[in-house]
This record gives structure tokens, sequence and C-alpha cells, in this order.
């Protein structure tokens, strides 16, 4: 009669983990391309206000922005303060910091810059009407209010 | 005889590209930006004349420090806002009091009427940006609206869904963003 089972030497084969490290980088550059690396640090606390009729921002190359809020550290008091790139700044230094972005985009692109507008919803408006002064002085006519999506009110 | 090639281990390969993972997920976000976008106005050109609006053209919003809402000259909750500022932009019943409208030829469309009316947001240095947004979310909302219904009834399909360019800009030309933001005013004297 014929013998299927052998004796003996019953191995279990090893699993080839070799193709894992394949799908762990299909992984990571699929995070990579849909991410973006967060540009600056938040020195101001950030809360920006719900609304529903929002629009996504196309290019976020031609983006720059302008945070807006209490200062995280509270050393620097509990007014509302200005964050341009990594530093705190005031609204004198807006046009310039403009001229900035522009100059580090290509030509072709300059006239599609928008400023995205990240501010905290307990600020007052005082500020926010200086910067929106600036913004059209410099000629930065195309701005974003920053918001989160949700339902402001039950209707 | 040939010789056995030695094999690389390629267990720790996977363990390296899980830190990389690790690393990108913790430094990225992910959050596309998102907002109501808006565009300014040029700044005021002293040499230019104020133009004359008529008083049934504007629809006056104003917002105080203390975040209360004035439309029209009546104080209003701020759920009523969309509705009343839709009122005024269709102007379905065309009475007197709201805004005329002009007839114009739009690619797609025919011959339609638009409306002349200009919201007019103005609000208070003391104004919280929670409360500003609100007010422009429930005055785009009006806007969209408005843009929805028009889109249904010609085309069948909401103005999102609209695939055709010519369609679209033929919906955003009848129904225009008509919200024009006063020049800031110091009166409440809170910073």
């Amino acid at each position: 009669m014929a013998r299927f089972a052998r004796e003996g030497k019953r191995e279990t084969p090893g699993i080839n983990t070799g193709s894992m490290s394949d799908i762990i980088f299909m992984f990571l550059f699929f995070f990579m391309v849909i991410t973006t690396m967060r540009e600056s640090t938040l020195l101001v606390r950030l809360t920006v206000p719900q609304a529903t009729e929002i629009q996504k921002l196309e290019k976020k190359s031609l983006v720059s922005f302008i945070y807006v809020g209490q200062p995280m550290d509270t050393k620097y008091g509990t007014e509302s303060r200005i964050q341009l790139n990594n530093q705190y700044g005031q609204i004198a230094d807006i046009q310039e910091f403009i001229t900035r972005e522009r100059e580090s985009r290509d030509e072709a692109d300059r006239n599609f810059l928008t400023t995205s507008l990240k501010v905290d919803e307990e600020t007052r408006m005082g500020v926010i009407s200086d910067i929106k002064q600036e913004l059209r002085q410099i000629g930065a006519f195309k701005i974003n209010y920053s918001t989160r999506l949700g339902i402001v009110k039950d209707r | 005889m040939a010789r056995k090639a030695v094999e690389v281990n390629t267990g720790a390969m996977a363990d390296i590209s899980f830190l990389l993972l690790t690393f990108f997920l913790l430094t990225s976000s992910i959050d596309t930006d998102m907002g109501i976008i808006r565009k300014l106005p040029p700044p005021p050109d002293p040499t230019q004349e104020i133009q004359d609006v008529k008083k049934r053209n504007i629809f006056n919003v104003l917002i105080n420090k203390y975040d209360g809402l004035l439309v029209q000259g009546r104080p209003m909750d701020i759920s009523q806002l969309r509705d009343a500022a839709k009122e005024f932009l269709a102007n379905p019943y065309n009475r007197e009091d709201l805004p005329e409208k002009r007839t114009e030829v739009i690619e797609g469309l025919g011959s339609i009427d638009i409306s002349k009316g200009v919201i007019s947001l103005k609000n208070d240095r003391g104004t919280s940006y929670k409360m500003y947004i609100e007010v422009q979310n429930e005055l785009t909302a009006a806007v969209s609206e408005l843009r929805n219904e028009l889109s249904k009834q010609r085309f069948g399909m909401a103005y999102s869904d609209l695939t055709n360019t010519v369609n679209q800009e033929a919906i955003s030309a009848a129904i225009p963003v008509a919200i024009s933001e006063a020049e800031p005013e110091n009166v409440g004297g809170t910073k």
C-alpha cells in the first residue's frame, strides 16, 4: 500500500516576511504623498470657528498662513497676537511678510496667492480688520477664513 | 561547484519602514485647509466719487461689540438671517422695498433677471470672530441656496454637482456673491 504521510520530520514552513517591507513602504509613500509637513509650530492657541458653507483650498503651495490667537506661553499675556511663520509679528510686519511670501513663489503663480487667516474664535474683530486693511494695501485680495466643518446652530 | 548565494536577512527592513511610517504619521497633518473664501476690495481711491446706491438695494447687517445683530434697523436672531437675506436677494414678488433687477443675457441661461441688491456687512472692533464667521456663513448659505434653487430649476441638479463649467459660470453670474464690507470705523472704543 502506498503511504502518503511521511513519518517524523514534520516542520511547519516559515512564513515569508520579505514582502512585508514592501507593503509598509507602500503605506509610507501613500502617507507622504497625501500629507504635508507642518511648516511652523503654533505659538498661539487656536480653535477655528465652525461653519457649514466651506470650500477647500485648491493649491496648498499657494497659500500663506496668518495665525491669530492668544499666546501659548502665558508670559506674553492674554492679548491676541499675530503669528507670521515662526514668530510673533505686528500689524506693520504683514506687508513685508506678504512680499516675502510672494518672492518665494514662481512669478507665474504670484497672482494666485491666497492668504488663509487661521484665527481663534475668541479673537475680537479689531485685529482682523487691521490685518484685512494691510492685505488690501499690499494687494493680497484673495483671503480665506479658515473654519472647521460643523453645525453652527440648530435651525 | 557553484557557491551558495548568501541570503540577506530582510526581516529588519520591515521594522525600519515601520519607524519611517510612524515618523511621517506624527509629523504630518492630513487636514486640508478649508474655509470661507472671500475676495477683498482694492483700497479706496480718494479721487473716485462715492456711488449713490438706492436705499432699497442695500441690506444692512450690523454686528455690535456684544455680538448683537441689527438687520435693516431691527434686531434679529441669527437663525432668521439666512431667510431674510434670501428674500432680499431673490425678491420673488418684485416688491417695491426690495432690490431692483436688471435683465441680462447669460450664455446657458438666456435672458435672466439679476438682482442689484448688495448686502452691506459692518462690524465693530469688539465683535467676536466667532459671531462674524457665523454671519458670513449664513450670508454665504443664502447665496448658495439661491444658486442651488436656480440650478435645480434650470439644469436639474445642485450647483455643486454641475460638471459643465459654462453652466457653473452662468449660475454664479446670475446670482453673484454680493457681500460688501464697510470700511472699518472706530466706534465702539474697545480694543
